[in-house]
């Protein structure tokens, strides 16, 4: 599939070529924070944003999702039975996602989409959609996208990548998918720009300033990380808010709610987070998680080592820095990761020098 | 400010070494612009992380709840009034406390210098009464009385109200501040224009609870929103959800809220939720004559009756 050049003024044209086939989503400033919305009607996405303030999981994992509907009506002859909410799966198209946030639906994928199950709500909504990501050439301070297996030009989890260009967008297919769509919006001009693209690439890879420490974590002895000293260190300032997993595009948990009014109802799932004391409560009223010192160690034990242990994929992390940038206390995961790091390799020397 | 935080050192070292307490809370410097993390100190060598300047919002008070250790706590203005509800409403006792107080000149609103700015703010330092921030396109100075948190420029309670170490001489109090104008815009407000308000101020909640949580006075055991028998409140997105969890949580600080505005600064989505409990404050004022936390000896507003207590709201 060849690189295909868009040209400025193709590209409002196209986007509303593209309309007939797709809803279209993408970034929406408001002078503060930007958010992926859906467009209206003669909407450009707003592509100079440097990230959405949340991250664009919610396209595929809405924060309140109605799964069933039910009737309580006694009248009804169809009372409790559960059906299945009526649901738009028509072709979407988000344009100009960031390719770290694509990654991390890789990553969510890996828990949705199983051999032994398929998680229908999550994996409707990824399969109608085309995301075509942004690459990256002005990261934050606070970005380590490059140590968290990802980058500013990554291709993972995305169906065509856009490199911003002087006069319009270079765009990278990277799927039939994609294709699919730029032949939908008539962009087709092929371009030999491999090499500037590879170029853009290396020198946004170069802007990544900030670093993840996680190459020790795979080996590390997981009782030993769990019970290392520095937990309540990490924790103490913790307030058990849900702002890192709410802001996070990796954190996947959910939670199963019946809300019931008169004579119907419905089932929906909300995101849960396991910072809440009420994530693990069972209904004896024991709660194995009872501290904010259990809780906060097992975001960061899920995140850095649980996860690489059972997917050997890295850590579920892709270094967007949301966490970071959002957390009312600063509690730092690059801080966090190194700690657990060098504790790791400090034990591996150990070993070694026997 | 560095001052403030050699002397926090100095206080706090000494009343380590003197097994005067068995931990320090403080602020240790953050990894970013305009953030600091609230911190344990526990050894008299480790003082030199405990730091102090404008970057220091967080309530410290919200780390006393139902702790059992004797305990040295740096505290400005507002903490030293909410560890005064904390002791009324028997959250800690006051001779578990060793207060370093912190005569306050305001805090810093990120959100407002971030507004001020083009592009991502790359440090920022305070002097003098300024507060320049480096970006990618240079530096850019602000006056630090107009890029202060919202409570932060009408407090009239920037001394700590109980202290058993100070680090500076108190500071000149605020006169002449209208701390509830913008209360007032609300209440000037016809019942449809004030309800398209609060739509509008809580519609980008994601429900996080990091107003709650940053708050001192929440210290539920279980808060109303996590009941499941009965469950008062629904937990998805629906707005009606959202509103009565922001006008409950604020009623339940009736007569107890600080203006502290830990609420307003931990929230990721920017909401003034300060508006809500900033009204209740205003009526708890007018009403009773009453401000929380500035005398040990006096009972909460809401905690005692009189018999001429104004009933008139009552419909």
């Amino acid at each position: 599939m060849k690189v295909i050049k868009i040209d400025k003024n193709q590209w409002s044209q196209g986007l509303e070529q593209l309309r007939n086939a797709f809803r279209l989503f993408g970034p929406v400033g408001n002078g503060k924070a930007s958010s992926i919305q859906e467009l209206a009607p003669g909407q450009a996405p707003d592509l100079t944003f440097a990230n959405t303030r949340l991250s664009p999981k919610n396209l595929v994992f809405p924060q309140s999702e109605v799964m069933l509907n039910y009737s309580l009506d006694p009248d009804d002859p169809e009372r409790n039975i559960l059906k299945e909410a009526p649901k738009d799966y028509a072709p979407r198209a988000v344009i100009g996602m960031r390719p770290c946030d694509a990654k991390a639906l890789s990553l969510v994928k890996m828990n949705f989409d199983t051999d032994q199950y398929q998680d229908p709500y999550w994996l409707n909504l990824y399969n109608a959609t085309t995301f075509v990501g942004l690459a990256c050439d002005a990261p934050a301070s606070t970005c380590f996208c490059t140590t968290a297996g990802c980058g500013p030009y990554h291709e993972e989890g995305l169906d065509v990548l856009l490199v911003s260009q002087k006069d319009g967008y270079l765009a990278k297919p990277l799927t039939d998918k994609g294709d699919q769509l730029l032949k939908a919006a008539g962009w087709s001009q092929a371009a030999d720009a491999d090499k500037v693209i590879a170029d853009a690439k290396a020198a946004a890879e170069a802007r990544i300033v900030s670093k993840v420490e996680s190459d020790s974590l795979r080996a590390a002895d997981t009782m030993a990380l769990y019970g290392a000293p520095f937990w309540e260190d990490i924790s103490f300032a913790c307030l058990n808010c849900g702002t890192c997993t709410f802001s996070c595009p990796t954190c996947w948990c959910f939670d199963i709610q019946d809300e019931a009014y008169r004579k119907k109802g419905v089932r929906i799932r909300n995101w849960d987070s396991c910072m809440f004391p009420i994530f693990t409560v069972h209904t004896t009223g024991h709660n194995p998680r009872d501290t904010k010192l259990q809780r906060v160690r097992q975001r960061f034990m899920h995140k850095l080592k649980y996860f690489v242990d059972k997917y050997d994929q890295g850590i579920m992390c892709v270094g967007c820095g949301r966490c970071v940038r959002q957390c009312p206390v600063n509690i730092d995961i690059r801080r966090v990761s190194a700690m657990m790091n060098s504790m790791a390799s400090a034990a591996q020397c150990a070993v070694g020098g026997k | 400010m560095s001052t403030y935080t050699e002397k926090i050192r100095e206080i706090s070292q000494r009343l380590l070494k003197e097994c005067k307490v068995e931990m320090v809370i403080g602020f240790r410097q953050g990894t970013l612009p305009m953030m600091n993390e609230p911190c344990i100190v526990r050894k008299p060598e480790e003082v030199e992380r405990l730091v102090w300047d404008s970057n220091c919002g967080i309530n410290l008070a919200n780390y006393l709840t139902n702790r059992k250790e004797k305990i040295g706590v740096v505290a400005k203005g507002c903490d030293s009034r909410n560890i005064v509800t904390h002791i009324l409403e028997n959250k800690i006792k006051r001779e578990q406390l060793v207060i370093i107080g912190v005569p306050c000149q305001g805090m810093i609103d990120k959100r407002k210098i971030a507004a001020g700015v083009q592009g991502e703010i790359l440090s920022v330092a305070e002097a003098d009464g300024e507060v320049t921030v480096q970006t990618a396109a240079g530096a850019q100075t602000f006056k630090k009385a107009e890029v202060l948190q919202q409570n932060c420029s009408v407090c009239t309670h920037r001394n700590p109200v109980i202290h058993d170490e100070m680090v500076a001489e108190p500071v000149a109090e605020q006169t002449g501040v209208d701390p509830y104008a913008d209360v007032a815009a609300i209440e000037a407000m016809s019942a449809e224009e004030r309800w398209k308000f609060f739509e509008e101020l809580l519609a980008p909640c994601i429900r996080c609870y990091a107003c709650r949580n940053a708050c001192p006075l929440c210290y539920c055991p279980t808060c109303f929103v996590d009941e499941s028998k009965p469950q008062w409140v629904g937990k998805g997105q629906d707005p009606i959800d959202v509103r009565t969890f922001h006008f409950l949580r604020a009623y339940h600080c009736a007569g107890r809220c600080t203006d502290c505005g830990a609420c307003e600064r931990a929230c990721p989505v920017g909401i003034n939720m300060r508006l809500l409990t900033k009204k209740l404050n205003k009526d708890c004022l007018a009403l009773y004559g009453w401000e929380a936390g500035l005398a040990e000896d006096k009972r909460p507003a809401l905690d005692t009756y009189k018999a001429n207590d104004p009933e008139n709201f009552i419909h």
